[in-house]
């Protein structure tokens, strides 16, 4: 076992019970992403420079008020990678040349909505992937474009009624598999979180801020407004996205992929279809039990070939 | 200091590597290669102490530029054209951040149609951007002006990023015999970057280029910026006479050539500008009263100058290397809007549209130029705006045009007198016909 395996985040009492991320922000009550980046920045840490990308959480700081301790600095909605490839090669070049002391250094965080890692962001991050870039990448993934009223984007389930496929069936698209994608340039770490999974997603987080290079995380938030569910449910849905298979936790590390929260006995996706409002059309005024029936075959046949494996 | 024969994109890089800049982050377009191609060399043979990063496009290079400068480097970069305008997005956001940075532009003309030769449609796109621009005319002022770019850029007043501009091919591939400064010399005058309060350390964070909300907070940023970018006349002058008693080589806001004493004189930017000289040249020997006035700095726009420069003479042509679709040239209007409450003013403010993509301007050419505005102050009437093409030009763009319908027509088996669309009708006016 190396150093890296070694984890203090054995169970929920390990956590950190006050968390390091001011309150008081501008995000929608029950927001996942915001769930998922309180506990990440609790382990990242103030000794970061978050580079967002144009999102929700770009209004996580407006002037003059910030919930980070650390470092911010937005960018535009296409290249956050590269704004987080400027700071760590100049942070590089300052400790190079003796400049600045090298516990001045930081961790460079990119932060993104599924809008720009998915689409506008692709080339940027598939850029800093092939350059080997030294940073930290969290992609909040709530399915749509959020920001301005969940528009489908490309990290849209199939389905889905969005403000932009507000039809019969929904978003006639799939999402598509971004940790795939990421994977295939073979960085040094990848993987999917969920807020609600906090020890899951503590472990992975302390894991990545020990290794060197591109380390990319995906975290499904679930979005009140967005998905059309009362805010109270975000921890209750996130837990069956992991239990009906819908959303595998998992990990890429030397070269092999791990799901590191198999169900043992995978709910039926229906149990989180139904509680979102954006899946209403697949139970109201009719069940569509065929359309219904493809969304289950479609997580069946995903764990039926990570069983294979 | 040795003597050098450099082309334009040379210079520019020397200029880079002599300003002790730590950081490139670089991508690849025609013209401007050239430059980033002699600093990875440099690089690589240990000749420049810094890092060089090809970025995945001209946007995510501004990015980078930007971040890099945000957190304490000196970073230079260069783009042209398409490159220029991909990026633009991240101009007018990193001008926001206030982190100073040097940028050459190569100056090539926008598509459509695609193109590879210069003019200044992709320059003044970034006009508005927050960005300060130097237009430069020779190998040497493009060398002195990354030089003084720099202590422009990061001057405590204005800490803005600053774009040198160069003409793609005329000057980026041309060749000229160049002082180059001892590199001593020349990172004295530079000095050390001084990143201010504008940087990342892990013991001082900051927040950096957050959102506002309304319109209080935005406006109070974009005036900073406006208000800092003023102050580019006073500091570019006070950096250049400090550059002069170095280097003996004297930078002026606006090149004034002949035109103290000239009653008509000639305004335009850029390498083209050394042409305009030979023929005021040849025009004053002629005994014409006529001079030039070739602005360097276009951003901010010298004002106080033109008016200065401007005040009694009888009449200007502006000579726009640029085309803004459905007005002009950039440049004419914005001396027209310069010296619009100047009592005296030149009366005649002629405008010339020419020397898009590539296209040259000849010496019979200015001569023309100089017999319009002659014949404006005799007429007591402006002439309207001149689109320069000649007679010889259209007809081979016509004869162009009759190969590829004859190719066409022998593909489609038409015959040689049919109809094709986009034939001109009879009575319908184009290119070559107002001027006649």
């Amino acid at each position: 076992m190396t150093e890296q395996n070694v984890t203090i985040y054995r169970n929920m009492k390990n956590l950190p019970s006050t968390h390091l991320l001011g309150t008081g922000t501008p995000m929608c009550a029950g927001c996942g992403g915001l769930e998922a980046l309180n506990q990440v920045y609790d382990i990242v840490g103030d000794k970061s420079v978050f580079v967002n990308a144009a999102g929700c959480m770009t209004l996580l700081s407006v002037y003059p008020f910030t919930p980070f301790r650390g470092s911010w600095i937005y960018t535009a909605m296409g290249s956050a990678p590269a704004g987080a490839q400027g700071v760590r090669d100049a942070l590089d070049i300052l400790i190079e040349k003796k400049r600045i002391d090298k516990h001045e250094d930081m961790q460079v965080v990119v932060l993104t909505g599924d809008g720009s890692a998915y689409g506008m962001g692709m080339s940027a991050t598939s850029g800093s992937l092939e350059r080997n870039l030294d940073y930290l990448y969290l992609c909040y993934d709530n399915e749509g474009y959020g920001n301005t009223g969940q528009q489908f984007s490309a990290a849209t389930p199939h389905a889905a009624k969005t403000s932009t496929s507000k039809g019969a069936r929904g978003f006639p698209g799939f999402k598509k598999d971004l940790f795939a994608i990421w994977v295939s340039h073979k960085p040094t770490y990848v993987a999917t979180v969920i807020g609600a999974e906090p020890v899951d997603l503590a472990r992975k987080i302390e894991k990545m801020t020990k290794l060197q290079g591109p380390r990319m995380i995906i975290a499904l938030s679930p979005c009140p407004t967005g998905w059309d569910f009362d805010p109270q449910e975000t921890v209750n849905i996130g837990k069956l996205a992991v239990k009906t298979g819908v959303w595998p936790l998992k990990e890429y590390i030397d070269g092999k992929v791990i799901h590191t929260k198999v169900p043992k006995q995978r709910k039926p996706v229906e149990d989180y279809l139904k509680l979102q409002g954006r899946f209403k059309h697949l139970f109201e005024p009719v069940r569509n039990e065929q359309l219904i029936n493809e969304i289950q075959n479609r997580v069946d046949t995903y764990w039926s070939e990570v069983q294979l494996l | 200091m040795k003597r050098m024969l450099l082309t334009g994109n040379g210079a520019a890089a020397w200029g880079a590597r002599l300003a002790a800049c730590d950081y490139i982050p670089a991508f690849p377009i025609t013209p401007q290669t050239e430059i980033i191609e002699d600093i990875a060399n440099w690089i690589d043979y240990d000749e420049m102490d810094a890092r060089i990063v090809t970025l995945e496009s001209e946007h995510s290079m501004i990015t980078a530029a930007g971040t890099a400068a945000a957190t304490g480097v000196r970073v230079f970069s260069a783009t042209s054209s398409q490159g220029l305008l991909y990026a633009m997005e991240m101009l007018y956001t990193v001008s926001g951040w206030r982190a100073p940075f040097v940028l050459v532009n190569v100056s090539r003309g926008l598509a459509t149609p695609i193109t590879l030769e210069a003019d200044h449609n992709d320059i003044l796109a970034a006009r508005d951007s927050g960005f300060l621009q130097i237009h430069c005319s020779t190998c040497q002022e493009v060398l002195d002006n990354t030089l003084i770019a720099f202590r422009l850029a990061e001057d405590e007043r204005i800490r803005l990023p600053v774009i040198v501009n160069l003409d793609g091919f005329y000057l980026s591939f041309t060749r000229e015999p160049v002082e180059v400064p001892n590199s001593d010399a020349a990172k004295k005058f530079v000095g050390d970057f001084n990143a201010e309060n504008i940087r990342f350390r892990a013991s001082t964070p900051i927040s950096q280029a957050v959102a506002v909300l309304g319109g209080s907070a935005y406006s109070y940023f974009r005036y900073e910026t406006h208000l800092a970018a003023l102050n580019g006349i006073t500091v570019y002058d006070e950096i250049a006479t400090e550059f002069s008693a170095q280097f003996g080589r004297q930078y002026d806001v606006i090149e004034n050539y002949y035109a103290d004493d000239a009653e008509y004189v000639f305004v335009m930017l850029g390498s083209f500008s050394t042409k305009a000289k030979q023929a005021v040249d040849e025009l004053r020997n002629a005994g014409w009263s006529i001079g030039l006035l070739r602005p360097r700095l276009l951003r901010p726009f010298p004002k106080e100058y033109f008016q200065k420069y401007l005040n009694e003479k009888k009449a200007v042509a502006v000579i726009d290397q640029n085309i803004s679709m459905g007005m002009g040239g950039v440049l004419h209007s914005e001396l027209a809007g310069a010296l619009y409450d100047q009592t005296k003013a030149p009366k005649y403010l002629l405008s010339f549209i020419g020397g898009l993509g590539g296209r040259d301007i000849s010496t019979e050419e200015f001569f023309e130029i100089a017999v319009a505005i002659r014949d404006a102050v005799k007429t007591g009437q402006t002439p309207p705006p001149r689109l320069m093409y000649t007679q010889a030009e259209l007809s081979e763009i016509r004869k162009l045009q009759a190969i590829a319908n004859v190719e066409r027509n022998e593909l489609t088996d038409k015959e040689p007198g049919d109809k094709e669309p986009g034939d001109k009708e009879p009575g319908e006016k184009t290119l070559g016909e107002e001027n006649d």
